[in-house]
């Protein structure tokens, strides 16, 4: 019977998740005491002015404007509450912390890839420290998905050809569901993974053992032999690296230095988190979508003081080449 | 039909016999017949694919291949929105009793009224054909760019929601047309049944709202076969632009469904409670107000979709004020019930399962218009349930009112009471079982649109799928008893239910020409009760 009602209970494993329950809660209550007035008071009309006998008379009575008023002014008021405390905490929601833990995301038709700064890429199976904000950037390799965890009571839909974020703080050790929750095509229902919180020195050591084993070249255990349910780990280059490379092979290094020199187009030094001047004389904060926007439709936000010459690389980059440039980019900025 | 004209009087099923005098007829009550026919057909195959749906999900594990349990709920939700939901109540009920509520013999516009029947065929068998070449996989939202990579029939299902727009467009302006032009002497607005309002109120969404999906699927085919890049990144388009321009009408085409609906329970509950509507500006001028503001929300779909959080702090603001219009005339319909003498005939039973359901898909639409919440409940079951809630236990559940309150009208018999009060008691049990503990499961975090689930959440599939079964034997009962009725019915009264309004003044089935002389009106729609005090609310 307990293992019963266990399914009514969700565990709360983000900073998010008890303020989440605590409106859910309220807004469950409002809707108890409505319910309980419309319906009570249809059922107990029911009850107390049934049909006794065929032509029984009825009071004529059309309304009472002071009543409806009333019931108006009264839901206004709530309804505002609601409002005003699921705008705050949705606040909270996409309030990133400046030094969160990134991680890429790479969404496909059917499984979640994702990749840590030191090149670590894994599948469908994400670790974080606890307590640790974090921060996934997510992008999609084909059509529509959405990253949900249920316990973290957050989701964020990923879309192809832009990046979107979501920020989270994970607040219990242990096991977390992940759910593709936007509609991806046959196996939409397979598209799982699991989320690993491990106390921060546990996932420390997991990180810097996998680095010290890449640098003596020593294959991870198990990576030979992929056994079942075990998340297939796969070893890649560090995208700052390959990211530094492809801006040398791609002919980025012609018009844009990475050491604060102006050549044909600007400077990347110390560009990215920072706001830039347009040529209409408006700002845009230079973040992954930016960059992104700025590879495949060059002339639309241009900087300020540059001529329009830069090519498109529409069709020339692949999403992981720009996903490396990008983080190869923002590794410029400090 | 079942009449000659030997047995009963001159009507306007017997008037004229053979099935070209129903295929080329200008008679708005047999177009709204014919209209009836084809929906309730549609509301037949929607229904078996929910029913496979939910045989799908009744364990964990596959029945049917993922492939195919995609089909079935995207076939399910088009067949029902597109073919069923948005049309019936408008094009079926609206057309038989637009005219005759006013006073008029007819719609402004017969032979439109013709053609859009028409156009709604053509749009129906569009849709069919693509299920029968292949089927679609898409969901009935059609994103993109899914939609646009997809192998299966998406072209026709799209042509058909095109096509099927421009018979509601075509509808609309007749409606509205209608109650401009043509009402009786003395039929003030204010003189109009509320059912009236509702329809208006809906007519002029249809009109302005419609053609938006129109252009959506045009541009949704156009960028499948010549590449043109709108939605699809690969090509240079934007996905989410694509989620603006389809919400853009059907959210306002939520409530397309459901207005009309609202503005039946206002007839049915009167009439069986014998009292004069609470607050008839009130529940008019609502039917108006939903209808403005159903513009100005669709972007609370999308909380998730990385629209700018100032467009979802505006979004959500908005939603909230949608409360405040339908609360006053849930408000309303209890408070009429208030020292009436209240009947529980098959019409008044489902007119407050409306009530009762209605009330539970407005309140948890609360939730979901927060936006905190809504971030956890987005694309899970909690959707599904509410809007179940609020489109089947809402217009589902007033269309059976309207269908049982004016059957006798429509076709001159009685459905039998006892196995319509079976029905209906099935029909509601089984609805709160499959749905309620689907609000539970989306609290649990399953999401939508899923053909496997976790172990986890199997109690409350079983229950849900049990509750279908429900639902469909109360459905099934009804069809046959509808049917056996049309010919074995107890012959009906002018007036079976003491209603006073002018579809209850005719004779039923009406005659052609709807009333032997115009009539002139003098009083509302609903006076009803006998101590009389002067003024209106």
């Amino acid at each position: 019977m307990v293992d019963f009602f266990k399914i009514f209970q969700l565990p709360q494993a983000s900073t998010m998740a008890p303020k989440v329950d605590a409106l859910y809660d309220f807004i469950h209550w409002v809707s108890v005491v409505s319910f309980v007035i419309i319906v009570g008071g249809m059922v107990y009309f029911i009850w107390k002015f049934r049909r006794r006998r065929e032509g029984e008379p009825t009071p004529y009575i059309t309304g009472h404007t002071p009543t409806e008023l009333s019931v108006a002014g009264v839901l206004f008021i709530i309804v505002m509450v609601i409002f005003y405390w699921g705008w705050k905490d949705y606040s909270k929601i996409i309030q990133s912390s400046p030094n969160a833990l990134e991680i890429n995301v790479m969404a496909r038709q059917w499984l979640w890839e994702f990749e840590y700064t030191n090149g670590r890429k894994i599948v469908n199976e994400l670790v974080v420290p606890k307590g640790t904000p974090v921060r996934l950037i997510m992008g999609s390799a084909d059509v529509l998905h959405s990253f949900y965890v249920p316990n973290f009571r957050l989701k964020q839909d990923v879309v192809p050809g832009a990046y979107t974020k979501l920020d989270f703080t994970a607040t219990s050790v242990g096991e977390q569901q992940v759910f593709c929750a936007e509609y991806c095509g046959t196996a939409h229902s397979k598209m799982l993974a699991k989320l690993k919180v491990m106390e921060p020195k546990d996932y420390q050591r997991w990180q810097t053992t996998w680095e010290v084993e890449q640098s003596l070249g020593i294959q991870p255990a198990g990576a030979a032999e992929t056994t079942a349910g075990q998340a297939p780990e796969t070893v890649v280059e560090n995208p700052v690296e390959r990211g530094k490379k492809l801006f040398a092979e791609k002919g980025c290094t012609a018009c844009h230095s990475v050491s604060g020199q102006v050549l044909v187009g600007p400077s990347l030094k110390e560009v990215f988190g920072h706001e830039v001047e347009l040529a209409d004389g408006s700002k845009v904060m230079a973040d992954e979508n930016y960059i992104r926007e700025s590879l495949m439709e060059p002339q639309l936000k241009l900087v300020k003081g540059f001529p329009p010459v830069m090519p498109t690389y529409k069709g020339t980059l692949k999403d992981d080449e720009i996903n490396a440039l990008v983080t190869y980019i923002k590794s410029l900025r400090n | 039909m079942a009449y000659d004209s030997n047995d009963h009087h001159k009507n306007y099923i017997n008037a004229e016999k053979g099935i070209w005098s129903w295929m080329t007829t200008l008679d708005h009550k047999r177009i709204g017949v014919m209209y009836l026919f084809a929906t309730m057909f549609f509301f037949a195959v929607g229904g078996i694919f929910a029913m496979l749906v939910r045989l799908e999900l009744f364990k964990p594990g596959p029945f049917f291949s993922p492939d195919t349990y995609n089909k079935f709920f995207t076939l399910h939700g088009a067949i029902m929105v597109f073919m069923f939901i948005i049309p019936i109540i408008p094009a079926a009920l609206g057309n038989f009793f637009l005219p005759i509520q006013i006073g008029a013999k007819d719609v402004a516009f017969p032979r439109l009224n013709l053609l859009s029947w028409y156009i709604f065929v053509t749009g129906s068998l569009l849709l069919v054909f693509s299920i029968v070449s292949g089927g679609v996989d898409t969901g009935w939202t059609f994103y993109t760019p899914y939609s646009i990579r997809t192998a299966t029939s998406v072209i026709l299902a799209t042509l058909g929601v095109f096509v099927l727009g421009f018979s509601g467009i075509l509808t609309g302006l007749n409606f509205v047309t209608t109650i401009h032009k043509l009402r009786a002497p003395g039929m003030t607005f204010h003189r109009m049944p509320l059912f009236l309002w509702a329809i208006y109120a809906t007519a002029i969404i249809q009109v302005l709202a419609t053609p938006v999906i129109g252009i959506t699927t045009a541009l949704l085919v156009m960028e499948r076969v010549l590449h043109i890049g709108f939605f699809d990144p690969k090509l240079g388009g934007d996905p989410v632009l694509f989620q603006h321009f389809f919400w853009f009408y059907s959210h306002p085409a939520v409530y397309i469904m459901i207005l009309p609906g609202m503005g039946i329970v206002s007839e049915v509950i009167t009439a069986f409670s014998k009292k004069h509507i609470f607050g008839y500006h009130a529940v008019a001028y609502s039917s108006l107000a939903i209808a403005g503001i159903s513009f100005i929300v669709w972007g609370h779909h999308m909380f998730v979709s990385s629209q700018s959080p100032l467009a979802n702090f505006l979004f959500s603001l908005l939603t909230m004020l949608v409360a405040i219009p339908t609360a006053i005339k849930v408000f309303n319909w209890t408070a009429t019930m208030y020292k009436g003498s209240i009947s529980l005939k098959t019409p008044m039973l489902y007119a407050l399962s409306f009530l009762f359901l209605f009330t539970i898909g407005g309140l948890t639409g609360l939730f979901l218009a927060a936006i905190s919440v809504d971030v956890h409940l987005h694309d899970t079951y909690f959707i599904v349930a509410h809007f179940h809630y609020v489109m089947m236990g809402g217009t589902v559940m007033g269309l059976l009112a309207g269908l049982h309150y004016w059957w006798p009208k429509m076709f001159g018999r009685m459905y039998p009471e006892k196995w319509g009060k079976l029905s209906c008691a099935l029909t509601f049990i089984g609805f709160n079982l499959t749905f309620f503990t689907q609000f539970w499961l989306g609290k649990m975090g399953m999401p939508r649109r899923y053909h496997d689930y976790l172990p986890e959440y199997t109690p409350l599939n079983i229950a849900s799928t049990v509750g279908s079964w429900f639902i469909g034997a109360g459905m099934l009962i009804m069809f046959i008893y509808f049917i056996w009725s049309l010919f074995k019915g107890k012959r009906a009264s002018e007036n079976p239910w003491g209603g006073k309004t002018l579809e209850w003044t005719i004779e039923s089935p009406p005659t052609t020409h709807n009333f032997h002389k115009e009539p002139v009106i003098t009083t509302g729609p609903y006076e009803y009760g006998e101590l009389k005090t002067t003024g209106e609310a």
